[in-house]
């Protein structure tokens, strides 16, 4: 889905767990999400913490999309 | 360690006033298994069904499979350490097992991975227990019970019935012995010096409820890639605490009969030189993912492997765990083959795997899950049919007003097992 | 007796009117059998008829592919064409080319059987070797002898439903589409037997070759977005309670798209997930952590981001074919794109 929002020009940014399959599926701006049962947060740290988490996360995937890139990109 | 398997053939099962053997039949004490499986105050209630081969009968939905056995010999413990019985270290003595015969656990599903079984009809072929004489338990919890208590009570379940039934194995005469012996490792390199050594990396599931495995009652979630003599399994060191998709379920019966330890003995000192199991697991972490390859590629090194069988329980994220292990293992000089199932589709056009390495050239297919099968209906059904469309591999329409049901191939507990006991395949054409 | 109608597909070297100077003739209609229509015929025996043939420029169609095809589709509509054959072309580029694509659209808009043959390299193979059963040939039109007849033999089953056997059996490149079936050995007994080969650095064959994914060059990055419309959209399953519109817990065959119009969080008594492939409870007690709502909308607030769409667009990611997941994408970002949406945040698990 991810390279269909790219191929119609949007710029689209994937923010998920296992990182190497979105490489290997051809993501190109990709941001590694927590865990695979809680990708934005972490609830086993409280609900404050983890929304900390998430707008974190967010942030760093509007930093992304916001960033030229010429290649697949993971942003740590 | 040296293990001798007793295997005592099952031919038939009825329900008797004593549970025994007796001429290959097994009869079954109907009220101490609902007895037994009432022990837990989680279970409300319990009933007990026979299935057997070509009969007309669905059994769903399937949480585990469970083979009667029984350790025999004196001080070498009692299978299902640490999750039954007390642990302690086992593979080795004697064990005997009710060979053709089985315990199935099902009930209201706890979530939508569990799976069915037909005894006969087009869609038996796509599983073993469809040739076995299985004692069904179909467990009913109380009301209010968390999904992860009902699983861990249904699990329970089932290994106390197996563990009951196999009771009934311990004094009878088995059919055929076969022995089963892996030495430490500088005598087992030294026993055969000129066959290549082969080691089996075995990838449990460990990705939460209905996605775990136990090791000796440890989750394998919490456990670092190990060492693991083959006979470990034979007495049920491994239990399965999941149902990933129903296809891929490696039900504790598989654990049992791991195919891949299985043909391994056989070719051991033929044409390979079997010197053992690396356990690890599949998480939900990138981090241990990366960890857990790394520390398989270590074991592989250290062992002074010169090939190794892969097998992964379950499909998506865990394609990454089984590639991560081929690459790193191959880029450490060691020979790898990997076993797994495909997802490429109902039409069969899409890529079969989530992920993929370049060092992947050699790989075993168990079968494409997508592919819609069609079930006719059957007579008797034991369990529910309610969940059916929720079901994986289930759809909108899937179940029909007569009974029959359309979905796909993965609905199928073990049909498509990603360890290569069954020889479902899938090709390109 | 009902015989079948078939329509060949020829370009201007085999239908005799001239080389690489004709390759511009816009295509034309003759009745019954031209050139190789012959061995197609004979190959073909009683039972069938060519009706009619097709003759078109290789670079005409190159250049017109649409428009060409239109013309061919309406021009043979009239037969009420049962098989549809073109070529074989051999090694000839443009012309294979032709022959997959005319092939391809005929047979799916009309229905029927198409099927047609060229040498390996022809870049035809690649391209449609998915869609169709393309023929092995050899690289030159003296192979016509060998490869007709092996097209005419496929032609019929694929006619008569006939069971069609595997590309080494029938001859047809491997179009990579994974079907099932019984092996004599179990899959650890081959596994061994793999490994045994790969150890001792004897050849071996995999039974499947890795998949190869295409890939996307990335966008321009947005310049500000603060002045954006921003979507979500997830692989994480999560839809409204009770799943109104029963999205399968794996191998999805749909999407969804949902209003979060006025919400300020993803609330549990909305929203549930019935992604089967992760344990599910903590999404289930907040959909936050796959449609991160409540940070969005304090982002919306604070002016960070121009806007949120008031929706979001869901499916199961696991088991979900790749396949499938490319025509939701091809389809929602219709309404994406209608709905001026700046960028896209992806969420998977």
């Amino acid at each position: 889905m991810v390279k269909e929002i790219e191929r119609v020009g949007i710029p689209v940014v994937h923010i998920c767990t296992v990182v190497p399959i979105s490489l290997t599926i051809g993501a190109n701006r990709i941001i590694p999400a927590v865990g695979i049962p809680y990708p934005l947060g972490d609830p086993t740290l409280g609900e404050e913490k983890s929304k900390k988490i998430r707008r974190t996360l967010i942030e760093k995937a509007f930093n992304a999309l916001q960033t030229e890139i010429e290649e697949q990109t993971v942003f740590e | 360690m040296k293990l001798e398997l007793g295997k005592i053939n099952i031919k038939d099962v009825q329900f008797g006033p004593e549970t025994k053997v007796e001429q290959g039949v097994l009869y079954v004490n109907e009220e101490e298994v609902i007895r037994i499986a009432k022990l837990d105050d989680r279970i409300l209630d319990a009933k007990v069904e026979l299935a057997r081969p070509g009969e007309s009968v669905r059994i769903a939905p399937v949480k585990d499979v469970i083979e009667p056995r029984v350790k025999v010999s004196r001080g070498d413990g009692a299978i299902f350490p640490g999750m039954l019985n007390k642990v302690k270290q086992v593979g080795s003595g004697r064990t005997h097992a009710l060979v053709g015969a089985t315990v199935i656990t099902c009930g209201r599903i706890v979530g939508f991975q569990e799976g069915l079984i037909d005894m006969s009809g087009p869609a038996a072929k796509y599983v073993p227990f469809s040739q076995t004489n299985n004692v069904c338990v179909v467990i009913e919890p109380v009301e209010g019970l968390t999904t992860h208590d009902y699983e861990a009570a249904g699990r329970m379940v089932g290994l106390r019935v197996a563990a009951y039934i196999g009771e009934a194995g311990r004094d009878a005469t088995p059919d055929e012995i076969k022995v089963y012996e892996t030495k430490p490792i500088v005598e087992q390199i030294q026993q055969y010096p000129d066959l290549p050594k082969v080691g089996y990396i075995h990838m449990l599931q460990s990705q939460g409820l209905l996605h775990d495995t136990y090791y000796y009652g440890v989750d394998a979630k919490q456990m670092v890639p190990t060492f693991m003599y083959p006979t470990e399994i034979m007495d049920g060191a491994i239990v399965s605490g999941n149902c990933v998709a129903p296809c891929d379920k490696v039900t504790t019966f598989h654990h049992f009969n791991n195919p891949v330890i299985a043909d391994l003995y056989e070719r051991h000192g033929v044409d390979i030189n079997f010197i053992g199991v690396i356990l690890t697991n599949e998480n939900v972490f990138l981090a241990d993912k990366e960890r857990s390859s790394d520390m398989v590629a270590k074991l592989c090194q250290f062992l002074c492997l010169d090939g190794v069988i892969i097998t992964e329980e379950g499909y998506g994220n865990p394609d990454t765990d089984l590639m991560m292990n081929c690459k790193k293992v191959s880029q450490a000089g060691v020979k790898v083959v990997l076993i797994t199932d495909e997802f490429p589709g109902k039409d069969g056009k899409s890529q079969s795997l989530a992920d993929a390495v370049d060092e992947a050239d050699a790989l075993v297919s168990c079968g494409n899950g997508n592919e819609i099968i069609h079930f006719p209906p059957m007579e008797r059904l034991i369990g529910t049919l309610d969940f059916i469309e929720s079901m994986i591999g289930g759809y909108e329409g899937s179940l029909k007003e007569d009974g029959s049901i359309d979905a796909e191939l993965q609905i199928v507990i073990a049909s498509t097992i990603a360890n290569g006991y069954n020889k479902l395949a899938a090709k390109g054409y | 007796m009902k015989k079948y109608k078939v329509v060949h597909y020829i370009n201007q070297f085999f239908a005799s009117i001239g080389g690489e100077e004709m390759a511009d003739i816009p295509p034309e209609i003759r009745p019954g059998i031209v050139g190789p229509g012959l061995a197609l015929q004979n190959g073909l025996g009683e039972g069938y008829e060519v009706v009619a043939t097709i003759i078109c420029g290789d670079n005409f169609f190159g250049s017109n592919m649409k428009e060409a095809t239109e013309t061919i589709l309406a021009m043979i509509a009239p037969y009420e064409p049962d098989l549809f054959v073109a070529g074989p072309a051999f090694n000839a580029g443009r012309y294979g080319v032709a022959c997959g694509a005319v092939s391809k659209e005929i047979g799916e808009r009309l229905e029927i059987p198409a099927i047609t043959g060229m040498y390996s390299e022809n870049p035809g193979v690649d391209m449609f070797r998915k869609d169709l059963h393309i023929i092995q040939t050899a690289n030159s039109a003296a192979d016509m002898r060998k490869a007709m007849p092996k097209i005419c033999k496929l032609a019929k089953k694929m006619l008569s439903g006939e069971e069609i056997l595997s590309p080494e059996e029938e001859g047809y490149f491997e179009r990579g589409i994974r079907v099932n079936y019984f092996n004599e050995e179990r899959g650890s007994a081959r596994a061994i037997d793999l490994l045994v080969e790969k150890m001792a650095g004897r050849p071996y064959e995999t039974e499947y070759p890795m998949p190869e994914f295409d890939r996307v060059p990335p966008n321009p990055p947005v310049e500000d977005i603060s002045k954006v419309k921003i979507a979500i959209v997830t692989s994480g399953g999560i839809v409204p309670q009770g799943n109104p519109d029963r999205i399968e817990s794996s191998s999805a065959t749909k999407y969804g798209v949902y209003s979060i119009a006025d919400m300020k969080t993803m609330s549990k008594d909305d929203f549930m997930t019935v992604h089967g492939g992760y344990d599910r409870q903590f999404v289930l007690e907040n959909p936050n952590l796959v449609i991160p709502l409540d940070v969005l909308r304090e982002m919306e607030d604070e002016g960070v981001i121009g806007e949120l769409a008031d929706y979001f667009v869901t499916t199961t990611g696991t088991g979900t074919a790749v396949g499938s997941a490319k025509r939701f994408g091809q389809e929602f970002t219709k309404k994406l794109l209608e709905d001026q949406i700046g960028a896209v945040i992806l969420t998977s698990t």
